[in-house]
């Protein structure tokens, strides 16, 4: 009954917004994926690995982003695919809702080897302590100099420390750059309010408590670094601004914003070092670690995830399939064929980040190769010494509602409309309500 | 019953179909979910009327009920009156030319919602986009239209000027059908340009305007696709908007899939439905003295 009301209701209010639901599929050895793609060789790799493993398994991807509408109307209405691919961010919240299976005896059962993943990643896909998830890539965050804004600035890239808040904030006043009214380069973007975390983490700050039941938005060392980053905003001519011009970014094209020299400092994901390497790979960069106000590397980690849902018609093959897909020989060999493909194109390789430790060992000392272009080459050892210090927002039961708070009030400060102290003040309020209300 | 009157039945059926099939037995459901706590996950759990009880107290819902009517009353009266405008020059072009100003005038409302959505958030671009471009070329500064939370809204009405196809197309086929002779009369009796557009024209096609006022206000009060995909389609411009363009009907859908609170969800959903009914039924009240209807014209 539950299920004939989920469909229904989920119809009403998809009405203005398109329906979800496909044809019945056949019983058996058959699996069905959602979320995922087949882009490149790091995916098609390891879905012919499996194939070759499991000859038997009929496999259907349905190619295309992970789209929450369509995976929650497809579980309510009893037909789900057998596994899903979605950030790690999601599966507090549909874990606790029963969304999504515990994977408990999948990983007993096919010995899925958890030990190689990196702690960080582990720590993502466990609610409650039960595994939920399994981890696939595992994404840093660097700090990215553009070597030219550096040098107006006076200073070497390679000496930029940002432990020293205030010089980092007089840093990124000198490095912006704006003409009659019009930003040219936005000094320093401290990616306020996705960020937060990350700032919070700087300042010696948790936006939230190890087991993900109690808010702490309240925390003054929170607001502290709110402030800070908004102020570095501020000064650099104001987020309204700032924001026009960086929605004008291509980010990951020939013309990236290093490329066209709009940006003096960037926080961000390592992939986007990655796609500068292949579409410009003589951009004058330097990639250095972002480190805390005690000089320590601060890394807030992210990535996918598979995970299976409730009313999964074949478990066992999405167990064998999740375990196959992440498993360090497997990402060796996408990661080998990467490898052979940049060769050939004559393209910068700076390799593949994965959820699996025990992959990235052999990944970064047996298959990517220095490529020649200092840039890249130093990026990779900066990537792979800040991620022993990755950490994650613990998985909340109201993980959804719990992010949306922050992101508000970052949102709410950038705009004028708050100081940081009362934005957070009522990010903790709602943070707390969704918090309990999930829990109960 | 006439022969007519059923076979305007057998022709109104297939939808009557759909709506009996697809509609009804959905809006039934979340009528009941919406007395629920329900996740779309767990069965629901009745919860009387706390759902209905929450949105008073739920700041967000004040937020996007002002948002929606403040965008619904400056797009409806506008989206109208350039139509009209645009209605009256269709109607000056005769000959061969005529087809294909129609054609290219309604074009606009054959691009889809959420294309649209992502042309204006380009051409809105407060640094670099083609409306503030133009604005420049008379020495105007323009404003950050899709950054600053007092411009977003204007930045969409402006947005959602693009379709006007369908209204232009409905005032164009009413002002066909306004007699020559009654314009011919007034000419002879001396009546002016505006003096025969106020005391002819307007009154002919009143039924057909008041037709167009309830059917955008329905879509305004509704409105989703565009904003969704100008200001939640991604995490960079859910950031830049704050609330200034969360509409009703897009809290709505993020309450409902964003935080599986699918009940609260349906309350609000019936409480739209209850306010559009409402308004549509003002409307049909008002309309009924103001409209003009020839001998014969009114159910």
């Amino acid at each position: 009954m539950s299920r004939l009301a989920g469909a229904i209701a989920a119809m009403l209010v998809l009405t203005a917004c398109g329906g979800v639901g496909g044809p019945g599929r056949p019983a058996g050895e058959s699996l069905t994926t959602m979320g995922f793609g087949l882009p490149d060789e790091i995916a098609t790799v390891r879905v012919d690995a499996f194939k070759k493993a499991y000859p038997q398994v009929t496999v259907r991807i349905n190619e295309g982003a992970f789209d929450e509408q369509a995976f929650l109307s497809a579980v309510a209405s009893g037909n789900p695919p057998d596994v899903v691919y979605l950030s790690r961010e999601r599966l507090g919240s549909y874990a606790a809702r029963g969304a999504i299976q515990p994977l408990d005896d999948c990983v007993s059962r096919e010995s899925v080897a958890t030990g190689d993943f990196y702690p960080a990643a582990r720590q993502q896909v466990r609610y409650d302590g039960h595994w939920y998830g399994i981890p696939e890539f595992y994404n840093s965050i660097v700090l990215i100099v553009n070597n030219e804004a550096a040098r107006d600035a006076g200073v070497d890239p390679r000496s930029i420390d940002t432990s020293d808040w205030d010089r980092l904030a007089e840093l990124a006043r000198r490095m912006s750059r704006t003409n009659g009214g019009k930003v040219e380069r936005f000094g320093f973007n401290p990616k306020l309010p996705e960020f937060l975390p990350l700032w919070a983490k700087a300042n010696g700050a948790d936006l939230l408590s190890a087991d993900g039941r109690t808010s702490r938005l309240d925390d003054p060392a929170v607001a502290e670094a709110m402030a800070y980053a908004n102020r570095l905003v501020e000064s650099q001519g104001g987020w309204k601004r700032l924001k026009a011009f960086v929605d004008t970014w291509d980010f990951f094209g020939a013309r990236n914003p290093f490329a066209e020299d709009q940006v003096g400092m960037m926080l961000s994901e390592q992939f986007l070092v990655s796609s500068m390497a292949g579409t410009t790979p003589d951009v004058a960069i330097t990639v250095l670690p972002f480190k805390g106000r005690d000089g320590q590397p601060v890394n807030l980690v992210g990535g996918n995830a598979w995970a299976v849902p409730k009313g999964a018609r074949n478990p066992e093959a999405a167990c064998r399939w999740m375990k196959t897909m992440t498993a360090a020989d497997t990402w060796v060999t996408a990661a080998r064929a990467r490898q052979d493909k940049r060769t050939k194109e004559g393209k910068v390789n700076i390799g593949t980040f994965t959820g699996n430790a025990r992959a990235d060992g052999t990944i970064f000392t047996e298959i990517v190769r220095p490529s020649g272009k200092a840039p890249f080459d130093e990026a990779v050892k900066t990537i792979r010494a800040v991620q022993p210090a990755g950490f994650v927002v613990p998985q909340s039961p109201a993980a959804a509602e719990f992010k949306k708070a922050w992101e508000d009030a970052g949102t709410r400060v950038l705009l004028g409309g708050q100081d940081a102290a009362e934005a957070l003040e009522r990010a903790q309020a709602e943070a707390r309500k969704a918090i309990d209300g999930a829990a109960s | 019953m006439r022969s007519e009157t059923r076979w305007a039945y057998v022709f109104v059926l297939p939808w009557l179909i759909g709506l009996a099939l697809f509609q009804l037995g959905p809006m039934l459901a979340s009528l009941g979910l919406s007395f629920t706590e329900y996740d779309l996950i767990s069965s629901p759990e009745f919860a009387g009327t706390a759902n209905y009880a929450r949105m008073a107290q739920d700041p967000k819902v004040a937020v996007a009920i002002g948002n929606t009517v403040l965008y619904t009353a400056l797009h409806v009266p506008l989206a109208i009156v350039l139509a009209l405008g645009l209605a009256l020059m269709l109607n000056r072009v005769g000959g061969r030319g005529a087809g294909v100003f129609r054609t290219i005038f309604y074009l606009p409302s054959m691009t889809p919602y959420v294309a649209v959505g992502v042309l204006f958030l380009f051409l809105l671009n407060g640094q670099a986009g083609m409306v503030n471009q133009f604005l420049g070329l008379f020495g105007i500064d323009g404003p950050q239209w899709t950054t600053d939370p007092d411009w977003i809204l204007p930045g969409i009405v402006l947005m959602s000027l693009w379709n006007l196809g369908s209204t232009t197309i409905i005032l164009f086929a009413a002002l066909r059908n306004v007699p020559a002779e009654l314009a011919e009369a007034a000419m002879i009796d001396g009546a002016g340009t505006w003096a025969r557009f106020r005391r002819i024209t307007l009154p002919m096609i009143s039924p057909a305007l008041f037709f167009v006022v309830i059917i955008n206000t329905i879509a305004s009060l509704q409105m989703f696709d565009q904003v969704y995909a100008m200001f939640f389609g991604n995490q960079a411009t859910q950031q830049a908007s704050g609330d200034s363009a969360l509409f009703y009907v897009v809290y709505l859908f993020q309450q409902a899939f964003q935080f599986l609170h699918m009940g609260y969800a349906s309350a609000l959903a019936w409480v739209l439905f209850l306010v559009i009914a409402l308004i549509t039924l003002v409307q049909w009240k008002v309309g009924g003295r103001l409209v003009h209807y020839e001998a014969g014209d009114r159910a």
